[in-house]
C-alpha cells in the first residue's frame, strides 16, 4: 500500500509540472532533444553493460544502479543514426518511464547533456508529419529556444514500443 | 480527535481472515464438550463482528452476529454440538469470508447462498427462542435483532444522585426516543417532606416501552454512562410483526468506493507478512554486531593509513567476522520470510470435510511436517496445485467404499500430506492409498489424443508422466470435483514457475503418490559462475550433474549442425550460448581444450560448451523483468561481487530453445 501512495505522489509532481516544464536537454548527432527534467533520476558516464541475450541491437545491456539492474539503450541506434564511439562527453540518463501497469528505470545514452530550460508545453508546436519516418511517433512536440529548435520526446511511448 | 480508521480497514481484513482460518479449523476438529475450543471460535467472531461494525461492513457484522448468538449457545451449552450445526457453522465462515474478500477486492459474492445460509441461521435461533421465551429474555432480545421491531420493557429508576453525577435522565429519555416509539409512564417515590426537597435530587423512576428496530445493545448503550447511579432493567416483551429474515445481502458493498479502490483485484496474495517478535529481536541484534564491526574495521583502516603493518592480521580477523555476520544476517533476514506449510495445510480438512459429503466417500486426511518452513511467495503459489491434487487423489484416487471392501481395503479411504526439507529443497508429497493410475487406460486415452503412437514402447513411469500432457483426464465421469482436463499440465506448469518439479509414482490397486519439490527461497540460489566470451553467467547448481574437460574432437556433429559428445555410454548434445543467446562470438572454440558443463532437467541431459569454470557461489536473484522484459533462457540476473552484473542461466528453457532452434533448422 506505500507504493501506491508513493506512485501517486510521484504522479502527482508530474502532473504538476503542466505547465512552465522544466526540460532537460541533450545531443543527439548534433539535434538537441528535450525530456521532462521530472522524469529524470540521475545522469551518469557510461560503464560497460552485460549484453543481454536475444535483445534489440539498440539495447546495449543492463547495468546494476546500487542492486537494481537497469536496462541500457543507445537512442543513436535507437533512431538508427549512425554510430559514435562513446566518448568523454558520452553519458546515460537514467530516465522512469510509466507503462501501463508499472514504472520502470532503464537508461539512455546520449552523445552529451546540454542545458535545463523553463518551456511553456502549450507553446509547442505539434510534432511534424514525417510520413513513416523512424522516431515520429516518440516525439511530443517542438519548440524554440534561442533560435534553436528543440525536440521534446515521449519517453513513455519511446522506452515502451520496444518492450511490447 | 478524528482518526483515520481506513488505515487499519486492511488490518481487520487480514485478521478477519485470519480469524476464520481459527474458526474454521476448530470447527473441524471440534468434539462435544470442548469448552476451550468453542470459546476460541465464540471470540474470533466476536472480534469479526466488532471489527465490521466498526469499518462500516454492516452486512457482514449482522450475519456474524447471528453466527456469534449460535455459538454463544453452544458456549453456555444451551445448544447441542451436532454435525448439522458445524457445518452450518462451517457454511457460515464461508459466507462471511465470501463477503469479506469481495468488499476487498470488489468481486461479486453468492447473493443467494449468504441470504440462504442467513435464513438457516435464523430458523436456528427461532427454534432456540420457542424453548428458551420466558426463563431467557436476554437471549431472545439478542434473536430479535434484525428481524422486525421488538418491544422492550425498560425500568428506569435514578438513584437520587443522578444529576450530581452530571447526568440527565431527561436526556436519555430523549436518546430513547430517537430509536423508536416511545411510552413512558413516570413514577415518583419521594416520601419526605417536601420542605426539605433537594432540587438537585432526581426521585422520579420510569416505565417505559420502547417499539424499535434498533438492537439491545443499542439500548444499553445508552444507560452506559448511568449504569452505575440508576437500576434500570430492560426485558424484551416481544416482536412486533416479525418480518421474514431479511436476506443479508451487501448490496452496497461492491459500492464502498474507499476500500474497493485501494484493493487491486487481480492480486490476493496479501502484501504483508506477520513475524515472530524473536525474529525481529534477532535482526536486531545482528544489525549491532554488524555496526560494531564496521567500526572495528574503520579503526583499523586509519591504524592502517599510518603505516602499521602489524594489525592486517587483524584485519583479516575482522573480515571474517564481518563475513560471519553478513551471512547470519541473511539467514535470518529470509527467516522472516520463512512460514509453516500448515498455513496451506490448514485448508485441507476442509476441503476433505467437504468431498467427504459431495463425493460420498469416506475419506480420512493425515498431516505431517506440517511445520516444515517456505518461503512466504512459494507458500502463496503452492496452494492452488496442491488443492488440485487433493481433490484429484479423492475423486480419482480412493475408489468408492464398495471396491474398497472387496479389494480388502479399508472403507475409509486416506489421504496423506507430508512435508519436509531435503538439501535445499522442501518436498512436498501428497499420496492418496486408491487404486492407484491405471496404466492401460493412460495409455489408451494419451492414443486417442495423439499424444503417443500406437507402436510406441514405454515403461510404467513413462506412461503415468503423460498425466502431466496437456488437455489429459482419464476421469470416466467429468465430476463437480474435478476432470476437466485442464488439470495437470497446468500443475506441473505452476509449480515449474516456482523453480520447482512435480512428479508422481504409482502402484497399482495400492495408491499413488505426488511429490512435488520446490526450492525453498525464490530469491537466492547457489550457483556456479562460468565465463563464455568473457561474460560471466550463473548457472544454478541444481541443474549441474557434473563438469568435464574434453577436447573438441570429441564432440560429434549430427546432420552437419548439431554436436553430441559421448559421455560415458549416452550421446548428449553440445550448447553452444553464442547460438542460443545471439550473443557474439569472439574467440574460436579452444581446439585442444574444452570445458562442457553438464546440466539436466526434466530427465534431459546437455553440455553446455563454457570457456572456464570460475567458482561456486550464492547470489541473489534480481527480477529482469522489474525494469526490462522476462527474456527466454536466462532466470533472472544477480550482481557479483564487483559490481558487475550477470545473467542466471534458465537451463529447462535453455534446453527447450535448443529443441526449437533443432526443428526449426529441420523443416
Amino acid at each position: 500500500m506505500t507504493t501506491i501512495a508513493g506512485n501517486s505522489l510521484d504522479d502527482g509532481l508530474l502532473n504538476q509540472s503542466g505547465e512552465g516544464d522544466q526540460y532537460l536537454t541533450f545531443i543527439l548527432a548534433g539535434e538537441e532533444y528535450g525530456l521532462d527534467i521530472l522524469r529524470v533520476q540521475e545522469i551518469r558516464g557510461w560503464t560497460n553493460t552485460t549484453p543481454i541475450p536475444n535483445a534489440p541491437v539498440y539495447v546495449k545491456g543492463v547495468i546494476n544502479l546500487r542492486g537494481t539492474i537497469v536496462p541500457i539503450i543507445d537512442l543513436r541506434q535507437r533512431f538508427n543514426m549512425p554510430l559514435l564511439e562513446y566518448g568523454q562527453t558520452t553519458v546515460v540518463i537514467v530516465v522512469r518511464v510509466l507503462g501501463e501497469h508499472k514504472e520502470r528505470i532503464m537508461g539512455i545514452v546520449v552523445d552529451a547533456v546540454s542545458e535545463v530550460y523553463s518551456l511553456d508545453s502549450s507553446k509547442c508546436q505539434p510534432p511534424p508529419d514525417l510520413g513513416m519516418a523512424m522516431g515520429e511517433q516518440f516525439i511530443s512536440g517542438l519548440t524554440t529556444v534561442d533560435e534553436k529548435m528543440i525536440i521534446l520526446i515521449d519517453l513513455d511511448k519511446l522506452l515502451n514500443l520496444d518492450l511490447s | 480527535m478524528s482518526i483515520d480508521i481506513n488505515q487499519f480497514a486492511a488490518t481487520f481484513m487480514e485478521e478477519s481472515l485470519e480469524g476464520l482460518d481459527t474458526m474454521e479449523s476448530l470447527l473441524l476438529s471440534l468434539v462435544d464438550g470442548d469448552t476451550e475450543a468453542v470459546n476460541a471460535i465464540f471470540r474470533a467472531a466476536h472480534s469479526i463482528k466488532g471489527g465490521a461494525a466498526t469499518f462500516g461492513f454492516a452486512e457482514v457484522g449482522r450475519f456474524t452476529h447471528g453466527v456469534e448468538t449460535l455459538l454463544d449457545q453452544m458456549r453456555s451449552g444451551q445448544r447441542e454440538t451436532g454435525q448439522e450445526l458445524i457445518s452450518l457453522l462451517l457454511d457460515s465462515v464461508d459466507c462471511i469470508r465470501s463477503m469479506l474478500l469481495a468488499a476487498r477486492d470488489g468481486g461479486d459474492i453468492d447473493v443467494a447462498k449468504v441470504a440462504e445460509i442467513g435464513n438457516a441461521i435464523e430458523t436456528c435461533l427461532a427454534d432456540s427462542q420457542k424453548q428458551d421465551r420466558g426463563h431467557d429474555p436476554e437471549r431472545q432480545s439478542v434473536v430479535a435483532d434484525g428481524t422486525g421491531d421488538s418491544v422492550f420493557d425498560i425500568n428506569f429508576s435514578p438513584h437520587a444522585d443522578i444529576m450530581v453525577t452530571g447526568n440527565d435522565p431527561l436526556r436519555i429519555l430523549a436518546s430513547l426516543a430517537e430509536l423508536g416509539e416511545l411510552q413512558t409512564k413516570c413514577e415518583y417515590k419521594f416520601s419526605g417532606d417536601l420542605a426539605l426537597f433537594n432540587p438537585e435530587e432526581c426521585h422520579l423512576s420510569w416505565k417505559v416501552q420502547l417499539s424499535t428496530s434498533a438492537s439491545r445493545a443499542d439500548v444499553d448503550e445508552l444507560f452506559e454512562w448511568v449504569d452505575d447511579v440508576c437500576d434500570i432493567n430492560i426485558e424484551v416483551a416481544g416482536i412486533k410483526s416479525p418480518l421474514p429474515a431479511t436476506p443479508v445481502v451487501p448490496a452496497s458493498m461492491n459500492q464502498k468506493p474507499g476500500l474497493v479502490a485501494q484493493s487491486p483485484t487481480q492480486s490476493r496474495e496479501s502484501g504483508s507478512i506477520r513475524v515472530n517478535t524473536y525474529k525481529v529481536d534477532a535482526l536486531i541484534n545482528m544489525v549491532g554486531e554488524l555496526v560494531i564491526t564496521q567500526s572495528m574495521l574503520g579503526q583499523l583502516g586509519e591504524l592502517l593509513q599510518s603505516g602499521d603493518v602489524g594489525c592486517i592480521e587483524k584485519l583479516q580477523d575482522g573480515l571474517a567476522q564481518l563475513e560471519r555476520n553478513t551471512r547470519e544476517l541473511q539467514e535470518t533476514v529470509m527467516g522472516i520470510r520463512m512460514l509453516p506449510i500448515s498455513f496451506v495445510f490448514n485448508r485441507f480438512p476442509r476441503m476433505i470435510h467437504d468431498l467427504n459429503k459431495s463425493l460420498g466417500k469416506p475419506l480420512k486426511l493425515t498431516i505431517n511436517g506440517e511445520q516444515t518452513e517456505l518461503d512466504k511467495n512459494v507458500l502463496e503459489k503452492i496452494s492452488d496445485p496442491m488443492i488440485h491434487l487433493v481433490r484429484n487423489a479423492a475423486d480419482h484416487g480412493i475408489e468408492s467404499p464398495e471396491i474398497r471392501r472387496a479389494a480388502g481395503k479399508p472403507e475409509t479411504g486416506t489421504i496423506t500430506l507430508n512435508a519436509y526439507h531435503r538439501g535445499g529443497n522442501i518436498v512436498i508429497e501428497i499420496s492418496d492409498d486408491g487404486a492407484g493410475l491405471n496404466v492401460d487406460k493412460i495409455r489408451q486415452k494419451a492414443l486417442e489424443k495423439d499424444l503417443i503412437a500406437a507402436d510406441t514402447v514405454l515403461s510404467d513411469d513413462q506412461i503415468h508422466e503423460l498425466i502431466f500432457s496437456a488437455g489429459f483426464s482419464t476421469a470416466d465421469v467429468v465430476s463437480d470435483v474435478s476432470g476437466r482436463g485442464v488439470g495437470m499440465d497446468v500443475v506441473r506448469k505452476n509449480i515449474k514457475s516456482l523453480g520447482g518439479n512435480v512428479e508422481v509414482s504409482s502402484v497399482r490397486g495400492a495408491g499413488s503418490r505426488f511429490t512435488i519439490r520446490l526450492p525453498l527461497t525464490l530469491s537466492i540460489l547457489d550457483g556456479q559462475l562460468i565465463e563464455i566470451n568473457s561474460e560471466t553467467y550463473v548457472i544454478p547448481l541444481t541443474s549441474i550433474v557434473e563438469s568435464i574437460q574434453v577436447t573438441q574432437s570429441e564432440f560429434e556433429s549430427v546432420a552437419g549442425s548439431h554436436m553430441m559428445y559421448r559421455l560415458r555410454d549416452e550421446y548428449i548434445p553440445v550448447l553452444f550460448l553464442y547460438e542460443l543467446l545471439g550473443t557474439a562470438r569472439n574467440r574460436d572454440l579452444d581446439a585442444k581444450r574444452s570445458l562442457l558443463v553438464v546440466v539436466e532437467s526434466e530427465g534431459v541431459k546437455a553440455g553446455i560448451a563454457v570457456d572456464d569454470l570460475l567458482g561456486q557461489q550464492q547470489v541473489v536473484i534480481k527480477a529482469l523483468e522489474a525494469n526490462y522484459q522476462r527474456l527466454e533462457g536466462v532466470s533472472g540476473a544477480t550482481i557479483l561481487g564487483d559490481g558487475k552484473v550477470s545473467l542466471i542461466l534458465d537451463v529447462a528453457s535453455l534446453l527447450g530453445m535448443a529443441k526449437l532452434s533443432r526443428s526449426g533448422r529441420s523443416h
